[in-house]
């Protein structure tokens, strides 16, 4: 019988909706970071260089480009004769068929899938956040304490703890309350979502709250443990995570990687990051190109200016292009002399010549004001933009657009372009 | 498949200078990303051949550190694969490959074994794409014995280190001569062979018997009468990586957008290991131009008309011009380098000078890296 000490369940069926145009056609795990990868190559690495090679990645929204990137998990070393990666989307039962209502009811659907490795402990991770963990470290916390479930805390600053959702531990770090975005916190250790459960413990759970409506861990599973006296701990880790879930919150995770020493460094030999790449050749920076304070890509040909800019794998940016403070996903094709500012335009889209993106003054979105602010212009993916027109701040664009969309040659500042069902 | 092939990766060359103390030059860093086996090792997978031998003898662990997983250009099935035969001591034999021809014969249970007609063999130290399929097809179309693949070269080349051939007008090879004094022509072998499999044994075997080891030499060369020995033309890049020069100007022909375009951008690619770097990045005072990066590159200073191979570290107020930087290179600040290759793991100290006057100078340091 095949038997692994901890199988991880990776949570990856989110749409991310915070994100706007980025996730309209993709899961947010799926969404590029960093210039080469994707945001679930994270927790994904995390997992094999922790030394757990068995993991369910659990999609459901949108999940072509994440079935596609994760394959057979090579690039993770997760092609394993026992084991490896596993993609369980929802499926279909002799009765009751139902999506995955929450993120515990996802697992509970897939107690067979866990049962069948014989775990004695599960990691259930989350696909949105960028961090470096060792999770073995963790594990070991967890046998220490004889613990039943460990969840992960980070330190926050006090006056941002409001914003999480706090543990508050006693001094052996046993959890003796919680608190959801309380306005005063008695603490400053925020979850990051991120759980070890003894495989017993889980499973109860699971099958005690399963006909609970949209069975999630925060607000039911870790609820029922600790009201049923499970022993509850709080592992502090204290390194860089970042929640990646909003647009203003992903442009500024990706501006921080060009620092000259990044707090989140990717040029570490140890704790190597992992991603499908299927583009080797060099980039190229023509004579009259220029890079600086950017990360760019593999295979990207530079013809323009660019500056902090993080630039991902076979852009091709044209003579006279200027990018500044923008985040330019693969497979984009910059037209010449186009002006960029501060923008995120995702994947094998397409900017005409003379475009001129982020112009004016900042003024809210019509769309969605929480979503498109930070003064970005967001460009979805397989969006072409003609040419010599202009955009404004905390804009949206997806779609193939043409002049007749841009009155007088320009989006104002807060306006929004999409062209659902328009792909290139 | 018609075919298996056959890739001689064992050689090396004193022309090579000190770059080849490290490597065969089948292991030579190619276009800032490859190796040059690269090149034949992802034409055999293009072209279907699934089952490819790969020939090594002179200091083959660079060379087996890159093939040590058959993934990357898609060998590794159930049907084929990909097989390192270096000379190894036998019952019958302990001898090291005496020549080409002698290190086929000596792995000829592995031509015995296999069922497919043809042999493709080619040499692991050659940039080129080439359909093999294509070349079969003309092969068999011609009911040749042994078909070359051949290029004319520009009329000012100097072709007296290659085989010079001669073709009738019906393509059949009527002179061969090998590195001649005075070359009755510009039309070149490129080291490229479509054999049939019986016909090669046959010949090794022969050869073998009158202590000929010499696949050119000993077999195109002296059963080129005897025969039929056709040759194919090839009009597209093909460069051979044999001496300094060549291997200094092959790696600045990516510079060339037609080169990168052909290379990298039109299909079928080519397949390399992956190292798993993360982007290339380029900090504060970088001024890059006319230049090839990989990934893994960090650069502080300024590159021009240069290829950067994988995890370069460039310091601040660098001067790098006309030169090629192998891979995991550190440059410390304020260094000047000109018509230099930086031989690979190099560390080179702050404000250090190098500049290749009439030559390409060869450039291997090795300082301790964190000591400054």
């Amino acid at each position: 019988m095949i038997k692994k000490e901890m199988i991880a369940m990776l949570l990856a069926g989110g749409q991310g909706s915070r994100l706007g145009v980025l996730t309209a056609d993709v899961a947010k795990p799926a969404v590029a970071f960093g210039g080469k990868y994707r945001i679930i190559d994270f927790p994904l690495s995390n997992c094999i260089n922790s030394g757990i090679d068995t993991v369910g990645v659990l999609t459901q929204y949108q999940p072509l480009r994440l079935n596609s990137h994760i394959g057979i998990g090579i690039p993770w070393d997760l092609d394993r004769n026992n084991g490896g990666v596993t993609v369980l989307p929802p499926y279909e039962k002799s009765n009751n068929s139902e999506w995955y209502t929450g993120t515990a009811n996802a697992i509970y659907q897939n107690l067979r899938y866990m049962e069948s490795y014989n775990p004695e402990y599960v990691l259930i991770l989350s696909g949105d956040h960028i961090y470096k963990m060792d999770y073995e470290v963790m594990l070991d916390f967890h046998k220490e304490n004889n613990a039943d479930v460990t969840i992960a805390t980070m330190p926050v600053p006090m006056e941002e703890a409001s914003r999480f959702g706090i543990v508050i531990a006693d001094s052996n770090k046993q959890i003796t309350a919680f608190e959801e975005k309380p306005e005063k916190p008695r603490s400053n250790l925020a979850s990051m979502g991120i759980y070890i459960f003894s495989w017993q413990v889980l499973k109860d759970a699971l099958i005690a709250m399963k006909d609970e409506q949209s069975c999630d861990f925060g607000k039911h599973i870790i609820p029922y443990c600790f009201d049923n006296k499970k022993r509850l701990f709080a592992y502090e880790f204290n390194g860089y995570w970042k929640d990646v879930g909003t647009l203003g919150s992903y442009w500024e995770a990706n501006m921080e990687l060009i620092d000259l020493i990044p707090e989140f460094n990717l040029y570490e030999e140890y704790w190597k990051i992992y991603t499908k790449s299927d583009t080797i050749e060099p980039l190229y920076v023509a004579s009259e190109g220029h890079c600086e304070r950017s990360i760019i890509g593999d295979g990207t040909e530079n013809y323009g200016y660019v500056q902090n800019s993080v630039i991902g794998s076979n852009v091709k940016i044209g003579r006279g292009a200027v990018i500044r403070d923008s985040i330019i996903m693969r497979d984009v094709v910059i037209g010449d002399n186009c002006t960029i500012d501060k923008s995120i335009i995702a994947e094998n889209s397409q900017v005409g010549n003379g475009a001129v993106l982020g112009v004016g003054e900042e003024a809210p979105n019509v769309l969605n004001e929480s979503v498109y602010s930070f003064g970005l212009v967001t460009i979805g993916e397989d969006s072409v933009i003609p040419d010599n027109v202009k955009i404004g701040k905390n804009t949206a664009i997806t779609g193939v657009t043409v002049q007749e969309d841009y009155p007088d040659g320009m989006l104002a500042s807060g306006g929004v372009i999409i062209k659902a069902g328009d792909r290139k | 498949m018609k075919a298996i092939g056959i890739i001689l990766a064992g050689g090396n060359s004193k022309r090579m200078k000190e770059l080849s103390r490290k490597r065969a030059i089948s292991a030579m860093p190619i276009g800032g990303a490859y190796r040059c086996i690269d090149f034949a090792l992802s034409n055999m997978s293009n072209s279907h051949i699934q089952t490819v031998a790969v020939l090594t003898q002179y200091n083959s662990r660079s060379l087996n550190e890159h093939l040590s997983s058959s993934k990357w250009w898609n060998f590794g099935r159930k049907q084929g694969g990909l097989y390192l035969f270096t000379p190894t001591v036998t019952a019958e034999n302990s001898d090291w490959y005496r020549g080409t021809a002698d290190a086929i014969y000596q792995n000829l249970d592995f031509l015995k074994r296999r069922h497919e007609p043809y042999v493709v063999i080619t040499s692991g130290d050659c940039v080129y794409k080439l359909d093999f399929n294509k070349l079969l097809d003309y092969h068999i179309e011609k009911k040749a014995d042994i078909t070359v693949v051949c290029k004319d070269m520009m009329p000012n080349t100097d072709v007296g280190r290659y085989g010079v051939v001669r073709m009738n007008e019906d393509a059949r090879i009527v002179e061969f001569e090998e590195k001649p004094l005075l070359a009755q022509s510009n039309t070149i072998s490129t080291g490229i062979y479509v054999i049939r499999r019986r016909l090669l044994i046959e010949l090794l075997e022969k050869s073998a018997e009158e202590s000929r080891y010499d696949l050119v030499n000993d077999i195109l060369i002296r059963y080129r009468n005897v025969k039929k020995i056709y040759g194919y033309k090839m009009t597209t890049y093909w460069s051979n990586v044999a001496d300094i020069d060549d291997y200094f100007r092959t790696n600045m022909d990516f510079l060339r957008p037609e080169v990168r375009d052909y290379f990298f951008r039109q299909e079928p690619r080519v397949y390399s290991k992956v190292d798993d770097l993360p982007p290339a990045k380029f900090n504060v005072g970088s001024d890059v131009s006319n230049s090839l990066v990989a990934s893994g590159c960090i650069v502080n200073g300024k590159v021009q008309n240069s290829v950067l191979f994988k995890q370069a570290f460039v310091g601040k107020n660098c001067v790098i011009k006309n030169s090629i930087i192998l891979n995991d290179v550190y440059i410390g600040d304020n260094c000047y380098i000109e018509n230099c290759i930086v031989e690979s793991r190099g560390t080179l100290k702050p404000n250090t000078y190098y500049c290749g006057e009439d030559e390409i100078k060869i450039v291997s340091e090795k300082n301790d890296r964190y000591l400054f």
